[in-house]
């Protein structure tokens, strides 16, 4: 493998029924800062079908380049057609980096790719940047620059680990959503648009769809949230969710959960934050009732503003609370809602 | 019908984690488990075993003391258990891993592999894929309900807002999720014969048409560049108060940073 051969940032432009996701995005803005400081230019790889139109969308939010794969076959997402479109493209591109979405398609997809055209994936990375490997320079070791550094938590959550791909091209990711920041929209803005379709012939390996079943409820996803409401097992009860469905609602907010209750089949899984649920990073996070296990603060650590309601005060959530508040929610929780009805109320 | 279930021997992650001075894992300091998502990989295949007959036979990679869920997955039913260890496989990431588990894989007859999903110490997902990969077999992760028909099987696969309902030519690799089903009891009869069954060993000599280069630490195209204990945002203020001085500490605070 030459190495100096393979150049610039790539990122696939995950979509979903003709929509992109939101990691498309994220990625599209992550890479954009790592080919500038690498000199290069991100370019976004939309596969489906007739999914051309969404080209604008990524150029708006910062891809230089789109290279569209459009095909009968890559309708709905299976992993062989998908795979062989990205593993076409990295032979014929050879990019640098390529970074995939850590979801339910990119952590399918992302391996499969990786196994197929011999490099490394790091999964489900939190942090990446450019710089040297080894990070400090080690005697008899040639310290080689201008590296993609790829940390990840590993281990439950309880360590962080950084990796590096410094022998294999391209250095390949999956990266967790709603960690990365999108670019500002630019409206207007434009990219090189290079259709490739290096031909689908179906064989054994492609699996076939007999059913689609969408799930029936329309919840909103609560990485989307700005404020969050989220109840652990210090609830008590399925039924005592209400007092947070009222703060939720006079606030704007969404309810989320932990994933004791989860476990206690009091709320939906898709509402689970933590390391298997969802990251969430809104602008404040509520934790009531929540005594904060490591895996749930992998995944909520990152709010801007974290207020913890717990009777116990040696529970670890106050570790990582702007304002840890020691005290019983079925009290304080129903007046806060009140306070706050009262406050509005006296801006309007 | 002939299935081969892949689990791995994970520290308890419960218990806090231990480093070697190379950033790797030490594995040798930490109490152990079946993985959980291999675990329901293994149910499920005993269920199929249960329902259409079928001889499984599990396979794990690891240090010599693996054996443990070798032993403990045929007190649950496992037919046959095989040990895949070699002072050379040693470092392995996910690529090597899956590279060397393939190379295993290779002696056997199989209709289905069923991995799980991922497990706890790596959290990765990426073994099961990759190994589906080198062996040239379609995958579907995420499965969260299997069945036989014919010469296919066909599996609900999880996404986020929705499944799909697939259908796929055996051989075949799933991976399978926790939430699959509920891991059964090891049957007292089951234990002992567990414990006196033979396993079979196999060392880096037994894995078919793989190259040295594509094992262990040195055939690993990631390479561990930093390790740490996470370091977490510090703790801020924490008070006790009654229930109206709480209040007026939240609202207080939410309009300081102009939440309302």
């Amino acid at each position: 493998m030459n190495i100096a051969e393979y150049k610039g940032v790539f990122v696939f432009a995950q979509q979903v029924d003709n929509k992109l996701s939101g990691i498309a995005l994220e990625l599209v803005g992550k890479g954009k800062d790592l080919a500038k400081d690498l000199g290069t230019e991100v370019t976004a790889v939309l596969v489906g079908d007739g999914v051309k139109d969404l080209a604008d969308e990524l150029a708006a939010y910062g891809a230089d380049k789109v290279i569209l794969v459009d095909d009968p076959e890559l309708k709905e997402y299976r992993t062989e057609p998908y795979a062989h479109a990205l593993a076409s493209v990295i032979e014929k591109y050879k990019p640098e980096i390529f970074l995939v979405g850590a979801t339910a398609i990119g952590r399918d997809l992302g391996p499969r790719v990786s196994a197929r055209i011999h490099t490394g994936l790091t999964a489900d990375c939190t942090q990446l940047e450019i710089g040297d490997f080894p990070i400090n320079p080690v005697p008899g070791k040639e310290q080689l620059h201008n590296q993609l550094l790829m940390t990840r938590p590993a281990f439950g959550g309880n360590t962080i680990a950084t990796i590096a791909c410094p022998e294999f091209r391209p250095q390949m990711a999956t990266v967790r959503p709603g960690v990365m920041q999108k670019a500002p929209k630019v409206e207007g803005a434009k990219a090189v648009v290079e259709e490739f379709n290096p031909g689908f012939t179906p064989d054994d390996k492609y699996v076939e769809i007999l059913e689609i079943v969408k799930s029936v409820v329309d919840t909103v996803d609560i990485m989307d949230a700005k404020i969050l409401v989220s109840g652990g097992r210090g609830v008590g009860s399925p039924d005592n969710f209400k007092i947070l469905d009222d703060l939720a609602e006079v606030l704007g907010a969404t309810v989320s959960c932990s994933r004791a209750v989860v476990d206690a089949g009091w709320k939906p899984k898709d509402l689970q934050v933590g390391q298997t649920g969802k990251t969430v990073r809104p602008n404040v996070y509520f934790a009531i009732g929540i005594s904060g296990a490591i895996q749930h603060l992998a995944g909520m650590e990152e709010s801007d503003l974290i207020i913890a309601i717990n009777k116990d005060e040696t529970a670890p959530i106050f570790d990582v609370a702007d304002y840890g508040i020691v005290g019983d929610l079925n009290k304080i929780v129903p007046a806060l809602t009140e306070k706050l009805k009262a406050e509005m109320a006296a801006k309007n | 019908m002939k299935i081969v279930v892949c689990v791995k021997q994970v520290p308890d992650t419960k218990g806090g984690v231990k480093f070697n001075p190379d950033g790797t894992l030490d594995r040798g300091a930490m109490l152990t488990i079946m993985n959980p998502d291999d675990k329901a990989g293994l149910e499920a295949a005993l269920r199929l075993k249960d329902q259409y007959g079928a001889e499984v036979t599990v396979v794990t990679m690891g240090l010599p003391k693996a054996e443990e869920v070798l032993r403990e997955a045929m007190a649950m039913g496992a037919d046959k258990g095989i040990l895949v260890t070699d002072r050379v496989l040693g470092g392995a990431d996910t690529w090597a891993t899956s590279q060397t588990l393939a190379g295993a894989i290779r002696n056997l007859d199989y209709d289905l592999i069923i991995t799980g999903r991922q497990a706890i110490d790596g959290d990765t997902a990426q073994v099961g894929p990759q190994i589906s990969e080198h062996l040239g077999i379609p995958v579907i992760s995420y499965a969260q309900k299997i069945r036989i028909e014919g010469d296919s099987v066909i599996v609900e696969r999880q996404f986020d807002d929705r499944y799909h309902v697939l259908k796929a030519k055996m051989p075949c690799l799933i991976t399978a999720l926790a939430e699959l089903n509920e891991p059964r009891y090891m049957t007292p009869g089951g234990i002992f014969d567990a414990y006196n069954a033979e396993l079979t060993v196999w060392g880096r000599d037994k894995l078919v048409d793989v190259e040295d280069s594509n094992l262990g630490l040195k055939g690993s195209p990631t390479q561990i560049a930093r390790a740490s204990d996470k370091v977490r945002k510090g703790a801020g203020e924490k008070v006790t108060l009654d229930p109206t001085e709480a209040v007026d500490y939240i609202v207080d605070k939410l309009k300081v940073k102009h939440v309302i």
